[in-house]
């Protein structure tokens, strides 16, 4: 009986640490976003994007530094840090959530995934949904998702003198690259 | 209590722990892994034009972006009805200014106010960062202006006696969001000056600051002392000048007073004749619209 116990104890002492050897990190990734009007296109793209999945629990996170997104034009860059996101009040942009669809790490395939969690910003949360899709490739887990983002949900307030530069809606485009850790 | 029973509880805990720490501790070893590897930017928006008012900012125009200013100061307030009080006279400065790279610009200007010209160049040797590390951004400035007005009566006046040079440091802090101060040593040469008691290396010091008190505007301030016993033969005093900026896009528009005429520093840190407590104010704008020049990728 004591054996069993101490087994058990064993194991839930054990559990996490599988659970977070499973945990894939990636440093690199990218998160770029656009907006396409006929005044003004904007685009601006973050290549230091901190990234955690966990495929045995299917969990899913980001987290970016909002003073990292490059932009063409230095003078909108300074305006979106400045006025729009307020990047010294609020320094992050995080996402948290969970994906559906089973993905074997161990076979090269494309597996089709529906992401869905909780994206912040400006202090703000917004729930977002959005079909991905995840390749495990050579070692690599790339994810790949493209949604949709309106600053209004986030408590931006665009003044009506630009309104019509920036588009309603930010096209927004993640792509993830892991390296699979044995 | 028996041994089994003590085991389980602490099992319980165990497990119960491991639950509570699964929900969003994802983002939270991220959020720690990304502190650890947290690098020192640089401070963004100290001021929001190249300009207090009269003194130049340490902020200078990006890479290939080009900015047209346009300065300009009616009459004085206290010339009267038949003026209008300063508004049926005007002085203006045009100017350009040009970012070679994101630390050195290049501008020039002209003033209806003596005919001056005016050329210089701006390089950003320091930069302030966040937490720490740098405190303040330092520029240096360097301004050259050449006055053209007809002079009948003084018709040895050529180029080089109206010629005058500015060199300048400008040291400044963004202290919070909303707080900025500039100090700025200026160290003065003219070529030519009226008397041999007036120096001809003058220096001075000028303060400014702006308080943001909405996210797109906000309130500038500017005082240029100049220590006495430098220019003697002409009654002088500091300039002092008040601003109020807006912004929207790609202009930045600021609403002035101020008791210098001149918008060139040669001119209006050490030949302001006018005071404020006798109402010689200049009520003005300046208007800066930022142009980038960087192809489209």
């Amino acid at each position: 009986m004591n054996r069993l116990i101490l087994a058990i104890i064993g194991l839930a002492l054990i559990c996490p640490s599988i659970a977070h050897s499973q945990r894939l990190n990636a440093r690199n990734g990218f998160i770029g976003f656009y907006s396409k009007t006929a005044l003004e296109d904007i685009k601006a793209e973050n290549n230091q994007v901190f990234a955690v999945i966990e495929p045995s629990t299917k969990k899913i996170a980001f987290s970016v530094l909002l003073k990292g997104f490059v932009f063409v034009k230095e003078l909108m860059q300074e305006h979106f840090n400045e006025n729009y996101v307020e990047s010294d009040k609020y320094p992050k942009s995080t996402f948290s959530g969970s994906y559906t669809g089973d993905v074997d790490l161990s076979k090269d395939g494309v597996y089709k995934v529906m992401v869905k969690g909780d994206l912040n910003l400006h202090n703000a949360t917004h729930p977002v949904e959005t079909p991905a899709t995840l390749t495990v490739k050579n070692g690599h887990l790339i994810g790949v998702a493209e949604f949709k983002a309106r600053p209004e949900d986030y408590n931006i307030s665009i003044p009506s003198l630009v309104r019509d530069k920036i588009d309603k809606e930010m096209t927004v485009k993640v792509n993830i690259d892991w390296a699979i850790t044995k | 209590m028996s041994i089994k029973g003590t085991f389980f509880i602490i099992l319980s805990f165990l497990a119960v722990g491991r639950l509570s720490a699964q929900d969003g501790s994802l983002l939270r070893s991220l959020n720690d892994s990304m502190d650890a590897n947290k690098s020192r930017t640089h401070v963004t928006g100290t001021f929001k034009a190249t300009h207090i008012i009269n003194e130049q900012t340490i902020e200078s125009p990006a890479r290939n972006n080009l900015n047209f200013v346009i300065q300009h100061r009616f009459g004085e307030l206290n010339s009267g009805s038949y003026n209008f009080f300063g508004l049926d006279n005007a002085t203006l400065r045009l100017g350009l200014e040009y970012g070679i790279t994101d630390d050195l610009e290049a501008g020039i200007g002209r003033s209806s106010y003596l005919k001056t010209f005016d050329g210089f160049l701006k390089y950003k040797l320091l930069k302030q960062t966040d937490g720490g590390g740098m405190p303040v951004s330092v520029s240096v400035l360097g301004t050259v202006t050449d006055y053209t007005q007809d002079m009948s009566d003084k018709p040895y006046l050529n180029t080089r006696y109206r010629t005058a040079y500015a060199a300048q440091l400008l040291i400044a802090r963004k202290i919070t969001r909303d707080l900025s101060l500039q100090v700025t040593p200026a160290f003065l040469h003219y070529n030519l000056v009226p008397t041999v008691a007036d120096k001809n290396d003058v220096f001075a010091i000028g303060l400014g600051g702006r308080y943001k008190f909405t996210r797109r505007m906000s309130i500038d301030a500017e005082y240029d002392i100049l220590p006495s016993n430098q220019v003697v033969s002409t009654a002088v005093h500091n300039s002092f000048s008040l601003g109020w900026d807006i912004e929207t896009g790609g202009h930045v528009f600021q609403l002035v007073f101020s008791n210098s005429q001149s918008m060139v520093p040669t001119q209006y840190i050490a030949q302001t004749p006018g005071t404020w407590g006798k109402g010689d104010i200049y009520f003005g704008f300046n208007i800066s619209r930022n142009f980038n020049l960087n192809k489209k990728r």
